[in-house]
């Protein structure tokens, strides 16, 4: 399969992460939708990186691949630090509502 | 229409979408675009069924295809380094991680409205289409060439190439000590928001839900 098949998949499982992101009412879904839309940029990076890394034989596909993994390591720690605030804001507020943490409207 | 003729049209259709992807991988490229398909199917499906379904539990476990797929994409790509560490880290600490976040929540069944999710699919689906069409009339990406082309497919393993050059001091290493820096700081910083501290669940004045969550003490 040629580049445009993955560009394809990755831009309809980025389009699947908004919709998650945008029609949940629950912070579990926004994070599932961010890990889908990280997933479709590291798709991209390996992908472009495979089909354009013959310019550079020595070297060839290695920085998509590098920026990937770099990408996994962030998001390990983004779910890590994210999973810690939505148990704090579940102590506090009751809810996973994002909409339900509103001390600061008043 | 009533919930269980709601999720056989779901579901009819999804399998549909998996036999049109199957048929076009088979249609283009043979063998590879049959497993292109099945991953594309894998990856698609899963994050379809994570938006459609009303429990966290059953969209927490099919966001588990979607990462296998992406796994999959990876060896497709010839990055088996990366497909190994995108199953021990998504599927195996993430998706973990996510499921362990399910279990310290209530249920919510009424949570996902049915109008919200297919507009939402609708407007985003039609806004991607568009974006897509215009990119597809622009991009010259022929310039850059078939697989294979220029080296050996498979010549050396992008496991070794990447282990020389996270080591290799003119390429990756400041990178790759930045990140080891990142990761502990995030996950220190987790644990120590994440640890229950008595004073700190006092709620402010006006707050009305917090006293019975401070009473029944968040968790067992």
């Amino acid at each position: 399969m040629g580049l445009g098949a993955y560009v394809a998949v990755s831009a309809a499982l980025f389009a699947l992460g908004i919709v998650a992101i945008v029609t949940r009412r629950n912070v579990l879904y926004i994070l599932m939708g961010i890990e889908m839309i990280l997933n479709a940029a590291n798709i991209n990076f390996v992908a472009f990186s495979r089909f354009g890394g013959y310019l550079d034989p020595e070297n060839g596909g290695l920085d998509g691949q590098m920026f990937a993994i770099f990408t996994i390591i962030l998001a390990a720690a983004e779910a890590a630090v994210a999973l810690a605030i939505v148990l704090n804001v579940f102590y506090l507020f009751d809810s996973v509502k994002p909409s339900d943490a509103d001390l600061m409207r008043e | 229409m009533d919930q269980t003729t709601l999720q056989r049209t779901f579901y009819g259709a999804l399998a549909l979408m998996t036999l049109v992807l199957f048929g076009i991988g088979l249609a283009s490229a043979g063998a590879e675009g049959l497993a292109f398909g099945l991953f594309a199917a894998m990856t698609l499906g899963g994050a379809l069924v994570c938006i459609w379904e009303r429990s966290v539990v059953r969209s927490a476990f099919a966001l588990m295809a979607t990462f296998m797929g992406i796994a999959g994409f990876f060896i497709l790509l010839e990055s088996d380094f990366l497909a190994m560490a995108q199953i021990l880290i998504y599927v195996g600490g993430i998706l973990a991680l996510i499921l362990f976040g399910v279990m310290l929540t209530p249920p919510d069944m009424g949570e996902r409205r049915l109008s919200r999710v297919l507009s939402g699919l609708v407007l985003v689906g039609g806004a991607t289409a568009w974006v897509g069409a215009k990119v597809a009339a622009t991009a010259s990406w022929a310039v850059m060439g078939a697989p294979g082309d220029g080296r050996e497919k498979g010549a050396i393993t992008s496991a070794e190439r990447i282990g020389v050059g996270f080591l290799a001091i003119d390429q990756y290493v400041v990178a790759f000590e930045l990140a080891a820096v990142v990761l502990t700081v995030a996950l220190v910083a987790a644990v120590y928001i994440a640890r229950r501290k008595k004073a700190d669940l006092q709620p402010p004045p006006g707050v009305p839900k917090a006293p019975e969550a401070v009473e029944r003490g968040g968790i067992a």
